[in-house]
């Protein structure tokens, strides 16, 4: 294979609140030999206004995105939540705008979720990391649920240097975050983050890794607010660890 | 809660309380995780599971898009064999329908089997109001019945109570002896309800299924109530949604593997009744038969092109058991009569969208009901949908904060505009100091993110976004 281009969606929390995330991307493909490039004009792929019911607003978010990669050979987005919405939940969105249609029909195939990218096109397990820490990992709903993705992820754990694996019990449950579920039903989602945590104690894990922004947010800020020793880290941050 | 009409807009204080009530969180938590359980191992010896669940989907998808021929398939089917069908638009019709049977058959008491779409019908106020008194036999119903509740799960209604809440509702109703074995509060439950089995001259029950090609109801049971109260009382009356139609008599083969595996992990459940009109000369069993065919809304499912998929359910309740927002917020918080994922389906289709509007949003849309749906419905799919439906046909509930729809257009309006979107996060940057500590937010004022912080912290926003790390540095690396 040539030098592959890859485009990076950095996604709205990553560009955000995980800058760190969106760094450690570009450096596990740089370091794999890929040439990555930003497209600035990238904002949010519009799943916070379809998960509330807001159609109209997320397909006007939405169509920015179906202009951004048209040069790319390959998009990566280090989110499940956003590579669903853009796989799976765009053709529903803009099942009456065949001219959306056509663009979405033109990147669905070049649309990759990080650890998918590595495992499945790059075939790559073992990124060069190094990680000496007891780690489980927790499977995001729409990573796992909508784009089936569960083996990539823990291939790429387990060629981590050092790198203790280890599952929770009910490693499959939502963690509560669920998007806009998170305040509107903010108790019932700190109570399943707070069975999270348990579960993450229980397999006596020094680091929750993830590969979703928004479980890792939720959690994260339920860890400080209760002031517990686990600590979380996105996917990426891990693989790019040395 | 009272245990009539629909409170299903209360879901936010119902699911707060029911998450208050640690007594009530271990019950919802042990009965699910056991059911669920038991589901997995019953999983564990049939090879091909999938290929089951797809078969099923496409013969309710081919049941529900020729509804009316195989309903005019099964009336005419068991009316050659002496059944009555009776056809009913509303609640309220179904409910005088059983009314004129019972007052024809001149029955002051009746039996009941468990029957979800009679407790959707509120069947037995109407019975009471009509002078006939109906004794709930199913031990679950029974319990919720005593305890004046409705059902908190599909298939087990009184899965909310421990035994000892249930001894303690025995000792106080029936002034029974404290125990909380199993067995004995069964034969508690027994004595009570023996003069009525022998008095009673109508049975009601629900169906599991109704076969359109033989004109035959099925039933499924674990205790034996169903085959009394279907064969001992001189008239049966049995009361069905028009959508638990299936095509052929083979069919039951697929749906009777699915069923019990999905929600109890039984291979098969203890009876399984095939009644195909009332008995024939020299059988046991009534002389009457009657099947009440439900619409109360099902017909408006049907025509929803999206909607209709929730007709494919079979009431298993394996979504119950596996939804994470039902093991904590338990069946009464959906307010109505069907609880839990598909709950949040039929609740508004049959209630209407305005008395539950909130509840397409209790879901975090993790997807683990779809997974082990037996019909496959794509629930966060179809709760998606229902949430849009709500957004622009429903008003804001009350109580629930303004703007909402403000707040997207603006934000929308931001994200479209990604120099727009540029500078306004610059200068959240630059006045998030009053709001933050090390790099945390402990409360922010305004919904939503107020709601947020109640319970967790929230991150503040990097020192510098993604965007500008990589026009100052990362992007001219290599």
């Amino acid at each position: 294979m040539t030098t592959p281009k890859v485009a990076l969606f950095v996604t709205c929390l990553g560009d955000q609140f995980y800058p760190q995330v969106g760094e450690c991307v570009v450096e596990v493909l740089r370091r794999l030999g890929v040439e990555v490039t930003f497209n600035p004009a990238q904002t949010c792929c519009g799943q916070p206004a379809f998960n509330t019911g807001y159609r109209q607003e997320a397909k006007e978010v939405a169509a920015g995105v179906l202009d951004l990669f048209e040069d790319a050979d390959y998009v990566v987005c280090p989110s499940g939540s956003c590579g669903s919405m853009v796989r799976v939940f765009y053709p529903e969105l803009f099942a009456d705008e065949p001219r959306q249609l056509a663009k979405w029909e033109r990147l669905r195939g070049r649309f990759f979720e990080f650890s998918e990218f590595l495992v499945s096109v790059l075939k790559v397990e073992d990124v060069g990391a190094r990680f000496p820490h007891r780690v489980t990992y927790h499977d995001s709903c729409h990573l796992l649920r909508e784009l089936g993705i569960a083996d990539q992820p823990r291939k790429l754990l387990r060629q981590v240097r050092g790198l203790e694996l280890v599952e929770m019990d009910d490693e499959k449950a939502c963690c509560g975050f669920g998007g806009t579920f998170s305040t509107k039903f903010a108790e019932v989602s700190v109570a399943m983050g707070e069975d999270k945590l348990d579960a993450a104690a229980k397999a006596g894990a020094e680091f929750l890794v993830a590969n979703d922004a928004g479980c890792l947010m939720h959690l994260a800020g339920l860890i400080h607010r209760q002031g517990s020793p686990l600590k979380t880290r996105h996917l990426a941050e891990v693989l790019a660890s040395q | 809660m009272p245990d009539t009409g629909v409170h299903s807009n209360e879901i936010h204080e119902l699911g707060n309380r029911a998450l208050a009530d640690a007594h009530l969180q271990e019950a919802y938590r042990s009965s699910t995780l056991r059911l669920y359980g038991h589901r997995r191992e019953a999983l564990r010896e049939v090879l091909d599971w999938e290929r089951l669940r797809a078969r099923a989907q496409a013969i309710k998808r081919e049941v529900t898009e020729h509804l009316d021929y195989y309903l005019e398939q099964f009336a005419d089917q068991i009316e050659r064999r002496g059944g009555h069908v009776h056809w009913a638009g509303t609640g309220e019709e179904a409910c005088a329908i059983v009314l004129d049977i019972a007052r024809r058959a001149g029955a002051r008491e009746a039996v009941k089997a468990k029957s979800m779409v009679g407790e959707e019908l509120e069947l037995n106020q109407a019975l009471e109001a009509g002078g006939v008194r109906a004794v709930e036999t199913d031990l679950g119903e029974f319990i919720i019945q005593l305890a004046g509740e409705r059902p908190a799960h599909i298939v087990a209604p009184a899965i909310h109570m421990t035994r000892r809440d249930v001894s303690r509702l025995f000792v106080s109703r029936l002034q029974a002896e404290p125990t909380e074995e199993p067995e004995r509060l069964t034969a508690i439950a027994r004595r009570a309800l023996r003069e009525m089995f022998a008095k009673a001259g109508l049975g009601l029950s629900g169906g599991n299924f109704l076969v359109a090609e033989t004109g035959t109801l099925v039933l499924v049971e674990n205790e034996g109530n169903i085959r009394f109260c279907t064969t001992a009382p001189r008239v049966h009356v049995a009361l069905v949604g028009i959508e638990k139609l299936i095509p052929r008599f083979e069919d039951l083969g697929v749906f009777l593997r699915l069923l019990g595996r999905s929600s109890t992990g039984q291979k098969l459940t203890t009876y399984t009744s095939l009644l195909t009109g009332p008995r024939r000369p020299g059988e046991d069993g009534p002389e009457e038969m009657h099947v009440v065919l439900v619409d109360n809304g099902r017909v408006a499912t049907l025509a929803d092109p999206k909607m209709r998929e929730a007709l494919y359910c079979i009431r298993c309740g394996a979504c119950l058991n596996t939804c994470p927002v039902y093991r904590k917020i338990g069946g009464h918080a959906y307010g109505w009569v069907y609880s839990g994922p598909i709950g949040a389906l039929v609740t508004p289709q049959l209630a209407g969208l305005g008395q539950a509007r909130e509840l397409p949003f209790a879901s975090s849309l993790c997807g683990a009901c779809r997974d082990v749906c037996p019909v496959k419905i794509n629930i966060p799919d179809l709760l998606l949908h229902l949430r849009s439906e709500a957004q622009e046909k429903t008003p804001r509930l009350r109580g629930t904060p303004r703007g909402e729809r403000t707040a997207m257009r603006i934000w929308a309006a931001v994200m479209k505009r990604p120099r727009l979107y540029a500078l306004a996060t610059r200068l959240a940057r630059w006045g998030q100091p009053l709001f933050t500590r090390r790099g945390w937010i402990r409360h922010v004022p305004f919904y939503p993110a107020s709601r947020w912080t109640e319970g967790r912290d929230f991150p503040a926003l990097a020192p510098k976004s993604f965007r500008e790390r990589w026009e100052e540095e990362i992007g001219n690396r290599k």
